[in-house]
């Protein structure tokens, strides 16, 4: 057993140790790292705002590209806050219709392209077992989610079909997430096993 | 004078050495000439429908390319500077250049490489080219004319609800049982913990997570329960104070509303899992409604509130999330559930034509593919000999190829 003398290291263990520790019930430990998580990530993602966003997206282009077009985001952006003023509080809505308008607008094509290709995807060439049972799978699906319909007598069991479809994949993705996860866990238990206390190699 | 010695050394054996490397550079360039007729092969364009940063070469003659490899290279114009982009060992090839510039010209080089090493001279094989941006992509004009057909479709109804038809929308469970949570809450004294999920105000289910919130916020607000709304989107946040203001004013109860249960926590997926995770434990809420988009973090908020002993409803788009709802949750709203969750609680005529039309696409997606299906049944019953049901099924994957 060699214990790691590197300070970091140290630090590591301990947090997560302390991250383990809500396995058990909230406690100081747990919470001391949960703040710190918060704090520390809060500080980073600011820092990251400014250098990547203030200073790459807007000083950078207006001062040395002299692109004056930065100045509309930059006005979006400081119309938030105009939350801050109650006279001028409605201004904040003037960015939030703007970014829920793009995205909501943005998203339309791009969910049409993937249903499309879904359902392009459905249009086999040849029949063999696998096929059917996807078509199978995706009109019985669809089914469960039509909201028209009350599910009673063949709507109803076709689209009991569809949820026992849906059930059998969430329970194969459930199964390979969790793997993953473990996989997560034994590079954790690897740390401090082996990196912290080197009781392993 | 030792020392005059040694450094008169020193400089001889420094320009022996750099002259050998000189010498070993020279003998290096085996240039070979390279047929002109070979490189009206080559064949650099534009590539068409893009927004103007891809330029495509590729070459069609069935070169034998067991003796030697090609080097494609790319250069701007008026540039001095090669960039090697591809080594090509078989032929015929296509490759697409992406991420160019619309205000430069660009001309490419081959060069041909032996079994030995030796390249061949940089042979242009194109005039100076630039990509050009398309306005409009051509091959996405189905698209288009779907969105349209779909937008008219839910203005339709959307009037005719208005105009006072009745549209029937059947039960969904995780929804019914809102009401009792929030009661729940309101009889054991505690909290309703309210999660819009981990995405951005562009995502799709963070729209209809805060589209839920405002019948939600409204019940807690004519119960007198207390609301938190953790964020970890600034936007979101805003709008999530927007939307329980406006419904605690509904309720009549603008009183009730205090603007610090709706906070930001952080933008980092995991901190804000952590945090989410303390409030359940600290502040234990009755019930926990987690609505939205949600990644890897999933678990660890359901599990939290699990142990907590609190209802919980969840419901996601993001379909690896939701086995982990159906499993440490009372209720799980499953996929577009979610998206018909807000005209179900709130039957606004906007919400509710808007759902009636997804239905409606869906059951004419429901009757292309069960009529394609028995099409192709059909032909393969006959062997494929009928031509009309060649040509519909052609048609159909025309259609959604696009």
């Amino acid at each position: 057993m060699a214990l790691s003398s590197n300070f970091w290291i140290w630090i590591a263990a301990i947090l997560t140790l302390a991250i383990y520790s809500f396995l058990y019930k909230d406690n100081p430990f747990y919470k001391f790292a949960e703040y710190l998580l918060v704090g520390i990530s809060i500080g980073y993602g600011i820092s990251v705002y400014w250098h990547n966003t203030i200073i790459t997206k807007v000083f950078n282009p207006l001062v040395y590209d002299k692109n004056f077009l930065v100045l509309i985001p930059l006005l979006l952006g400081l119309l938030m806050f105009s939350r801050f003023f109650k006279n001028v509080a409605y201004l904040s809505r003037i960015p939030i219709a703007f970014v829920v308008g793009a995205g909501t607008g943005l998203s339309v094509p791009s969910s049409f392209e993937f249903l499309f290709k879904q359902v392009y995807a459905t249009m086999p060439t040849k029949l063999d077992i696998g096929i059917i049972i996807i078509v199978i799978g995706v009109i019985s699906t669809l089914i469960y989610f039509f909201f028209s319909l009350e599910h009673k007598g063949f709507v109803g069991r076709v689209s009991r079909v569809g949820i026992t479809f849906i059930m059998v994949a969430f329970g194969a993705a459930f199964g390979y997430t969790i793997m993953a996860r473990v996989s997560l866990f034994i590079g954790r238990i690897q740390f401090l096993l082996s990196d912290w206390l080197g009781i392993i190699k | 004078m030792k020392s005059k010695i040694l450094f008169f050394i020193f400089i001889l054996l420094s320009f022996f050495f750099i002259f050998s490397q000189n010498l070993t550079q020279t003998d290096q360039k085996l240039f070979t000439p390279v047929d002109s007729t070979v490189l009206k092969n080559f064949i650099v364009r534009d590539v068409g429908n893009d927004d103007g940063t891809r330029i495509e070469v590729f070459c069609n003659f069935p070169f034998d390319g067991k003796n030697f490899t090609l080097k494609l290279y790319r250069k701007e114009s008026g540039d001095s500077n090669f960039k090697m982009l591809k080594t090509i060992k078989s032929f015929p090839f296509k490759i697409v250049d992406e991420g160019l510039f619309s205000d430069k010209k660009y001309e490419y080089y081959i060069s041909f490489v032996d079994s030995m090493g030796g390249e061949s001279e940089k042979c242009i094989i194109n005039q100076p080219i630039s990509p050009k941006p398309d306005l409009f992509k051509t091959d996405k004009t189905i698209l288009l004319l779907m969105i349209i057909i779909y937008t008219v479709v839910i203005i339709l109804l959307v009037e005719s609800v208005r105009k006072g038809k009745e549209l029937f929308v059947r039960k969904i469970s995780g929804l019914d049982t809102l009401d009792e949570a929030v009661g729940r809450a309101t009889e054991m004294g505690r909290p309703v913990l309210y999660v819009p999920g981990s995405s951005t105000m562009s995502d799709i289910a963070t729209i209809a997570s805060l589209n839920i919130l405002g019948p939600v916020a409204k019940k807690i607000a004519e119960y007198e329960t207390k609301l938190i709304v953790p964020n970890r989107d600034p936007i979101v946040m805003t709008v999530a104070k927007e939307v329980v203001k406006e419904s605690y004013s509904e309720a009549g109860r603008p009183d009730a509303y205090n603007d610090n249960d709706i906070f930001f926590l952080t933008d980092s997926q995991f901190g804000y899992a952590a945090a989410v995770s303390g409030i359940m434990t600290r502040e234990k809420p009755a019930t926990n409604l987690l609505l939205g988009m949600f990644w890897a973090e999933s678990l660890i908020m359901a599990e939290a509130g699990n142990t907590t002993g609190a209802i919980q409803i969840a419901g996601t788009d993001a379909v690896t999330q939701l086995p982990f709802f159906i499993t440490s949750c009372d209720y799980t709203i499953i996929g577009e559930e979610l998206y018909a969750a807000s005209a179900y609680l709130s039957r606004e005529p906007l919400l509710l034509g808007t759902l009636k039309a997804q239905d409606y696409f869906k059951g004419l997606i429901i009757i292309i593919l069960t009529l394609y299906f028995l099409i192709l049944i059909i032909s393969l019953i006959t062997g494929g000999n009928i031509t009309i049901l060649k040509n519909i099924m052609e048609f159909l994957r025309f259609i959604f190829k696009s």
